[in-house]
Order: structure tokens, then C-alpha cells, then sequence
């Protein structure tokens, strides 16, 4: 599949937005550290927040006819892509109220209650991205559950960073924000791997024999029929080298997890700030190329049309 | 109704006139225009409908060249309708064709991506998506002589290797055809469930061709020694 910027930046921005909101809720009600300040909760969900926006303004940026945007909410009972935008918008008010809620010192249950909610529609919202790709039977890399776990897990995980990022720029202290990065990051790695492991082994997938029907001997492509390239070339022929590929893998876990964790151990013996902000931004490169190499190495069944024995 | 076609791999010559008819018919028609990218430039490309490949079965002396068009399916369980998040391909319940409402789609190519045939490409001049419509301004035309009351890439077939009918009706044309030459559809693992058939080349007597005899010394003594040692 052809990488698209546009869309690899709105979904590593909005999931860390989501997973810092998250997580940013978990600090409160467990007052973690020492518990954020009320100014910091409410600078916090707006960056938080704004990652969220700026993602889905810039998702808008691969429509080729974005003046029918507004018309994506309208199939949310089939369609995860509708589901996805419908979450994320009702997302926004229902953050607005809990951050509302700790500006205006509202009773404690409004507070939580409020935060919940919006906990759980990040988390609704982060996997119907994930479903998005995950519910497609044509792309044998994205069918898996292992899809939705891993846009959970990046989102957590570069939430968790950021705000780790916070807790030693507000002076808290930082060890259950250590404990909690963590964790997440241990998962996140433990998840990937398993993913980079699964697609490996083709499976079940359908071949050019089944998708001809040419099932009892051998086929193979003589002419695409085309002179040039197709939008079905543009779109499903990109192809990353599997030399490239594996050097990315490497650069996934050494930017998304290994950096990060050496930095955490930093932040940890040495008290030093400034490691709290490259595990942030490694984490979130890592996940960036994470995110390019998902859309790299998906194969659409297509190209067995245009010559692929398998995808 | 499940409207539909037949696509017949035995007879199919591959001279690619159903998709230049499809071209022609459909640049004008509801879905259209259909736009061209440097159509005269050093990399042509454009939006077309139907395309034709070419494929080899099996090897010599029992190979045969395959001609394959393949156009919309007009899928049973059609999963471009289903992922579409504006409501803008629908399958019509009436007679099954599947179809894009040009005013309501946004261009995210994500029905290009649910689709395992091809069928759908993005029209970069009107940043829609576009796809076969089975000529529905033809085949509902009542200004149009019966006959003529079909896709245009079923009328223009030289080899008339196209059939187009209802699936649902166990005695059409098409029916009965796909239930005497053996009919299947294409990628059925993935359960969309097509309703275009393809039917199978017929199976025909080996052409026995001679083959090249060694000349010369060497083959002739090898001759003898093969005769020597078979005694």
C-alpha cells in the first residue's frame, strides 16, 4: 500500500493525543506523583487535545473531494472510518466537560465520572481506527486483531511519554510515571513483535490460482494489459525492499522502545530532564516509522492480478 | 432480480474492445466523465472500468493463453458498500447493481482498498471515485431497441465472449449457461460472493507437435546404443 503521510501523521498524533487524555485522567484520579496542578491538568487536555485535532484536520488532507467530508458520520452503523470521525468529534465536548470540570473545581463525581467517559471513548475511538484497517478481508497484514491492539498500544505508549514528559517539567515525582511508561512500553514492544512475527507466515490468503480460478495448474501473467501505470498501481503496487523493511523493524524498536527505555533509566538514576523529552520525541519517530512500515508492507490482493504469486 | 455477467475465458480473443466500448459509452454517461492523464504524453494513464490481462495456464504443450476482463462484480455481500463512510456506493436492492452517487463521495479510495477486483478507481480530475454501473442508462433505456437493451461491452464483444442477465432467474441465458459449462466465480474464499462468472476454456485434444530431431554421427550412434542396451 502507498504510504500517505497525511494519514501516518493523523494517526500517530491523534493516538498519542488520545493516550495522553487517557492516561492524563489516570494521574488525576490517582493523583500520581504527587497529582498535576489544576492549571497543568487543563493545559495538559488541551494539548492533549489539540494533537487530536490537528491529526483529524490533516487526515482530511488525502481526500481527493474534501468538500464531502461532513458526509463521513452519516454511515456509522457499517462503516469503522465513520464510526472512527463520529467517536472523535463526540470525544471533544464530552473532554471539554471533564477539563471544565477540574477548571471550576465541580464536584468530585462530575469529575470522574466525566474523565471516565472520556477514557473510554479514546479508547472506542483509537480502535475504530485501528478497525479500519483491521476489517479489510483484502489485505492479509491488516485482517488481525493484532491491528486495533497495536494502534492502542502506540497511543498509549507516546501518551505515556508525553506525559512523563510533564510530570518532570511540573516537578512531580516522577517514579510512578517512569513505572507507567514502562509498562506501556513494555507491552507496546511485546505486541509489535508478536504482529512482525504473525505476518510473516502467508496463511490462508488467496493466490493468483484462486484468483483466476485456475486452480489445477500453474498460471502466470503475460501482459498487465496497461501501457503505463493505474490507479490500482499508484495505490496497491508500492513495495518496500525487504532489506529496507528490515532496517526499519530495527529503527521501530530502537527509536519506539529502546531509546525511550535507556531514557527512562536517565530520567530515573540521574534526575536528568532533557532525557524525558527525547524519549518523548524518539518514542513518537518510532512510531511514526512504525506507522510507514504498516502501510509499507500491507500487500492488497490485487496485485496477484498484476502478477504477484502471493500477497 | 441479480443482474450480472458471463465472461466466457474460452472464447475471449483479448482485443480489449469491450473496455474501449466501456470507455466510450460510460465518458459520456452517468459516472463519466472519465478523465485521461497525459493521454498522448511519455505515461498515459486514465480511468477505465474494465480491464483486460493476459495469463498463461498451465505449461507445453498444455498451455493456453488466457484473456481476462474483469469489471465490477456487483458483489452479493459487496464490502466497498458496507466500508463506505458517506453513503455514497449502494447497492441497489432492486436488481443488485452497485453503484457511486458522484455528489456524495469524499474520495478516500477506502472502497478501492475493501475491494479485491480492482473494480474501482479514483478519478483524479473529479476527485470521485468511479466504477463499471453495468451501463444502467443503457440497459434501462425504453427509447432503445430490446436487443440493444444491454452493456456496452456485452453488445461490442467480437467474440462474444459476454452474457449479460439475471442471475436470480434459474432459466436465463446466463443461468443456464453457467450451470452447463461450469461457471465459477473469482477469489470466493473471501465470501463477497460475486455475481459475475467466468467460465472455464473447454477442454480440447492435445495438438501433438512434432518435435525436433537430432541429426548427424553422434545422434546416430547414440541410436544404436540405445537399441543395443533396450535388447
Amino acid at each position: 500500500m502507498h504510504p500517505a503521510f497525511s494519514v501516518i501523521f493523523f494517526t500517530v498524533a491523534s493516538g498519542a493525543g488520545f493516550g495522553l487524555f487517557s492516561l492524563l485522567f489516570v494521574a488525576d484520579v490517582f493523583r500520581l506523583g504527587g497529582g498535576f496542578s489544576r492549571d497543568e491538568l487543563v493545559f495538559g487536555g488541551l494539548l492533549a487535545m489539540a494533537l487530536v485535532v490537528f491529526g483529524l484536520l490533516s487526515s482530511a488532507f488525502h481526500l481527493a473531494n474534501p468538500k464531502n467530508a461532513w458526509r463521513a458520520f452519516t454511515r456509522f452503523r457499517t462503516s469503522w472510518l465513520s464510526r472512527e470521525g463520529v467517536f472523535a468529534v463526540l470525544f471533544m465536548p464530552l473532554a471539554l466537560t471533564y477539563l471544565g470540570a477540574i477548571a471550576f473545581d465541580a464536584p468530585v463525581g462530575i469529575r470522574v465520572v466525566s474523565g471516565f467517559l472520556v477514557a473510554v471513548l479514546a479508547w472506542i475511538t483509537v480502535f475504530s481506527t485501528g478497525m479500519i484497517y483491521a476489517c479489510l478481508k483484502t489485505i492479509r497484514q491488516w485482517n488481525t486483531p493484532l491491528v486495533p491492539a497495536n494502534y492502542l498500544a502506540f497511543g498509549y505508549a507516546s501518551g505515556s511519554l508525553l506525559l512523563l514528559l510533564g510530570a518532570v517539567v511540573a516537578r512531580l515525582d516522577v517514579v510512578p510515571y517512569l513505572a507507567m511508561a514502562a509498562l506501556i512500553l513494555s507491552v507496546a514492544a511485546v505486541l509489535k513483535a508478536i504482529y512482525f512475527f504473525w505476518i510473516r507466515n502467508p496463511g490462508l490468503a488467496p493466490t493468483l490460482k484462486t484468483a483466476t480460478g485456475f486452480t489445477r495448474a500453474g498460471v502466470k501473467l503475460l501482459d498487465v494489459g496497461h501501457t503505463h501505470g493505474t490507479f490500482l498501481t499508484q495505490e496497491f503496487g508500492f513495495q518496500v525492499a525487504r532489506r529496507r523493511a528490515g532496517a526499519l523493524r530495527v529503527a521501530v524498536f530502537v527509536f519506539g522502545f529502546i531509546i525511550p527505555g535507556l531514557m527512562l533509566v536517565l530520567v530515573y538514576e540521574r534526575g536528568s530532564d532533557w532525557a524525558a523529552f527525547v524519549a518523548a520525541v524518539s518514542g513518537l519517530l518510532g512510531a511514526a516509522a512504525e506507522r510507514w512500515l504498516f502501510f509499507a508492507e500491507a500487500r492488497h490482493v490485487v496485485n496477484l492480478y498484476h502478477g504477484a504469486a502471493r500477497c | 432480480m441479480r443482474l450480472g455477467l458471463v465472461i466466457d475465458l474460452d472464447v475471449c480473443v483479448g482485443c480489449h474492445a469491450c473496455a474501449v466500448a466501456c470507455k466510450e459509452w460510460n465518458a459520456s454517461g452517468t459516472i463519466g466523465p472519465l478523465a485521461d492523464y497525459q493521454p498522448y504524453g511519455a505515461e498515459p494513464s486514465g480511468v477505465w472500468l474494465n480491464r483486460i490481462r493476459h495469463y498463461e495456464v498451465d505449461t507445453y504443450p498444455n498451455n493456453k493463453t488466457i484473456n481476462f476482463p474483469m469489471s465490477c462484480m456487483h458483489c452479493e455481500d459487496a464490502d466497498c458498500v458496507t466500508v463506505c463512510p458517506t453513503g455514497a456506493s449502494y447497492k441497489r436492492p432492486e436488481d443488485g447493481i452497485v453503484l457511486i452517487d458522484q455528489d456524495k463521495c469524499m474520495g478516500c479510495n477506502y472502497c478501492a482498498w475493501a475491494c479485491p477486483y480492482g473494480a474501482r478507481e479514483l478519478d483524479r480530475a473529479s476527485g470521485t471515485m468511479k466504477k463499471c454501473t453495468l451501463c444502467i442508462d443503457r440497459i434501462y433505456d425504453t427509447e432503445l431497441p430490446v436487443e440493444e437493451r444491454q452493456p456496452a461491452c456485452v453488445l461490442t464483444c467480437p467474440a462474444h465472449a459476454r452474457m449479460f442477465g439475471d442471475f436470480d432467474d434459474p432459466e436465463s441465458a446466463v443461468s443456464r449457461t453457467v450451470r452447463e459449462r461450469g461457471g465459477y466465480p473469482l477469489m470466493p474464499e473471501l465470501n463477497y460472493n460475486p455475481t459475475n462468472q467466468y467460465l472455464p476454456p473447454r477442454r480440447k485434444p492435445v495438438v501433438p507437435v512434432a518435435g525436433d530431431k537430432p541429426t548427424g554421427l553422434r545422434a546416430t550412434l547414440k541410436k544404436f546404443a540405445n537399441r543395443l542396451v533396450r535388447r
